[in-house]
C-alpha cells in the first residue's frame, strides 16, 4: 500500500503552476479569455485519482483562488465544488471518452463554474454583461486536448497513483 | 493503466456519503460568502492566505520583471543620452514652477488662519511597487509589493504622478490590494477645480471611464474641467486630480446631466505607484495652526 498516496508534491506542483497560470497579467484584449487553469488541473486529478482528489480538495483550491482573485469568500468553492463533484460521478465514462467527447465535456463543465461565478456576482450586482463570462469555457475546452495528455505523461512519469 | 504494485486500484470508488458531503461542502460555501459579504471579520483570515500566497504573484510577475529589467540594461549611448537630455528638462521646469511654492504655501496658510479654517497637511508618500493585478477582468485591483510591515492601512489612498488610482482594501505582512477608482464598485468624493461643486465620481468597469451620476442638469460643468478629491467622506486626502471631464450630455427630459470622464492617472500600465500616509506634518509651524478653529468656513 506504500504506493498509495505517492507523488503528492508532483499534484501539488502541478496546481502550483495552474496557481501562477491563473494570475500571470495578461492584456486587457486577452484577459476575458484565459482558461481557467485550476479547474483543469484539478479536473484532471479528479478524473484520474478519484479516491484521493475530491470535494476537499476543491473546496481548499477554491479558497485560494477567491484569495487570489480578490473576490468575495467562497465563491471559487462553491463552483469548484460542484463541479468538481460532477466531474467525479462520471470519471469511469470521461476516461472512456476520446478527446473531442472530452473536450466537449470540458466546455460543459467550465461553463457550469463560469456560470455559478457570474450568478453569484450578479447576486452582488458585479454581473458581467452579455456572454463574456463564458469566454474561458471556451478556452478551457480548446486547451484540455494538449493538457490532458501532459498531466497524464507526468503522472505516469512520477508513478502517481 | 498498469497496476502497480501488489495493491490493485478498486475499479469503483465508493462514495456513498458523496450527497452527505456535497451538502456539508456547499453549506459552507454559502456560509462562508454571506459571512465575507456581512461582517469584515474575514480579513485577517484573508490577509493570512494572501501572505502565504505570495510567492504565487511574485513568480507571475517575473516576466514583466524581466521586460523592465531588459528596459533598463539592454539600451543604446543615444537612447541614454535623450532620455538625459529630457529628464534634464523636465527638472529644470519643474525647479523653475516650484520655485514660488514656499512663498505660495506661506500666503496660503496665513489665508486659511485668516479664514478661521485648519491648514493643509503635507502628506507623506512610500513607493510601491504593482507586483500583479486581479486576474479576473471585471475587477479592477493591483497587488502591491508593500503591506503591513512598511505600515500600509487600510482605506489609504494611491496616487500615480497625473493623479488619484484606488484605495487599499486589503493588508497582508508584505502585500496589499488595492481597488482602483475605476471598479465598479468604487466612488470617490470629488469637485470641479475651477468652481468647487462637489460630486461623486463613480467607477464603471472600464479602465478609461468615471461616471459622474446625480448633478442638476444646470450645474456648471463642462468637458475639459478637472476633478480633485474634495476630502470629504474622510476617506481620501484633499486635492488630488482624479479625472478629466469628457462629456456632459444634457437632456431636458432628465433631472440628472449625464456625465462621463477620463481618470487622469494611467492605471493600466504603472509599474510604480505612491502609497500615501495622509495626516502627515503641516506646511506651518504649529503656532498658525492653533489660530484655526475647527469649522471649515473656506468653502462656501
Amino acid at each position: 500500500m506504500s504506493e498509495s498516496g505517492s507523488g503528492y508534491w508532483v499534484i501539488l506542483l502541478t496546481l502550483l503552476v495552474a496557481a501562477i497560470l491563473a494570475v500571470v497579467p495578461l492584456d486587457r484584449a486577452v484577459a476575458w479569455w484565459r482558461p481557467e487553469w485550476m479547474l483543469l488541473v484539478i479536473i484532471y486529478w479528479a478524473i484520474a485519482l478519484p479516491h484521493r482528489i475530491g470535494l476537499f480538495t476543491a473546496l481548499t483550491l477554491g479558497l485560494l483562488m477567491d484569495v487570489l482573485e480578490g473576490g468575495t469568500l467562497g465563491q471559487h468553492m462553491l463552483a469548484m465544488g460542484i463541479v468538481v463533484t460532477l466531474a467525479k460521478l462520471m470519471y469511469q465514462r470521461l476516461r472512456m471518452f476520446t478527446s473531442a467527447q472530452q473536450a466537449t465535456v470540458i466546455f460543459v463543465l467550465a461553463g457550469i463554474h463560469q456560470l455559478i461565478l457570474q450568478w453569484l456576482l450578479g447576486l452582488q450586482g458585479l454581473a458581467v454583461p452579455g456572454f463574456a463570462f463564458l469566454f474561458p469555457a471556451i478556452t478551457s475546452a480548446l486547451l484540455w486536448p494538449l493538457l490532458m495528455p501532459f498531466l497524464r505523461g507526468v503522472r505516469r512519469v512520477y508513478g502517481v497513483t | 493503466m498498469p497496476a502497480v504494485g501488489a495493491a490493485i486500484k478498486p475499479l469503483f470508488i465508493k462514495e456513498s456519503r458523496l450527497g452527505v458531503k456535497l451538502t456539508l461542502g456547499l453549506l459552507l460555501c454559502v456560509t462562508l460568502i454571506v459571512a465575507d459579504l456581512r461582517w469584515t471579520g474575514l480579513s485577517t483570515v484573508r490577509s493570512a492566505i494572501d501572505t502565504l500566497l505570495t510567492p504565487v504573484y511574485t513568480i507571475a510577475s517575473i516576466p514583466g520583471a524581466i521586460g523592465d529589467w531588459q528596459d533598463r540594461t539592454i539600451r543604446s549611448r543615444s537612447q541614454l543620452l535623450d532620455d538625459n537630455d529630457r529628464l534634464r528638462r523636465e527638472n529644470l521646469v519643474l525647479q523653475g514652477r516650484s520655485q514660488q511654492l514656499a512663498s505660495l504655501q506661506a500666503d496660503n496658510a496665513r489665508l486659511r488662519a485668516l479664514l478661521n479654517s485648519t491648514t493643509l497637511l503635507r502628506d507623506d508618500v512610500l513607493v510601491g511597487e504593482v507586483i500583479g493585478v486581479s486576474p479576473d477582468p471585471a475587477r479592477h485591483q493591483l497587488l502591491l509589493d508593500k503591506g503591513n510591515e512598511a505600515e500600509v492601512y487600510l482605506g489609504q489612498a494611491l496616487i500615480d504622478a497625473r493623479g488619484l488610482m484606488g484605495q487599499v482594501v486589503e493588508v497582508s505582512s508584505t502585500t496589499s490590494r488595492v481597488l482602483l477608482i475605476t471598479d465598479p464598485t468604487h466612488s470617490v468624493p470629488v469637485q470641479i477645480n475651477r468652481n468647487g461643486v462637489r460630486a461623486v465620481a463613480e467607477g464603471a468597469g472600464a479602465l478609461d471611464r468615471l461616471t459622474i451620476h446625480h448633478v442638476a442638469a444646470t450645474t456648471d460643468i463642462q468637458p475639459g474641467d478637472l476633478l480633485v478629491t474634495s476630502g470629504l467622506g474622510g476617506r481620501f486626502p484633499i486635492g488630488y486630480p482624479v479625472a478629466v471631464v469628457s462629456a456632459v450630455e444634457r437632456n431636458p427630459g432628465e433631472a440628472f446631466a449625464r456625465i462621463a470622464a477620463t481618470p487622469t492617472a494611467e492605471l493600466d500600465r504603472v509599474r510604480h505607484a505612491l502609497l500615501v500616509f495622509s495626516g502627515g506634518q503641516a506646511d506651518e509651524p504649529p503656532a498658525a495652526a492653533t489660530v484655526a478653529a475647527s469649522t471649515d468656513a473656506g468653502s462656501e
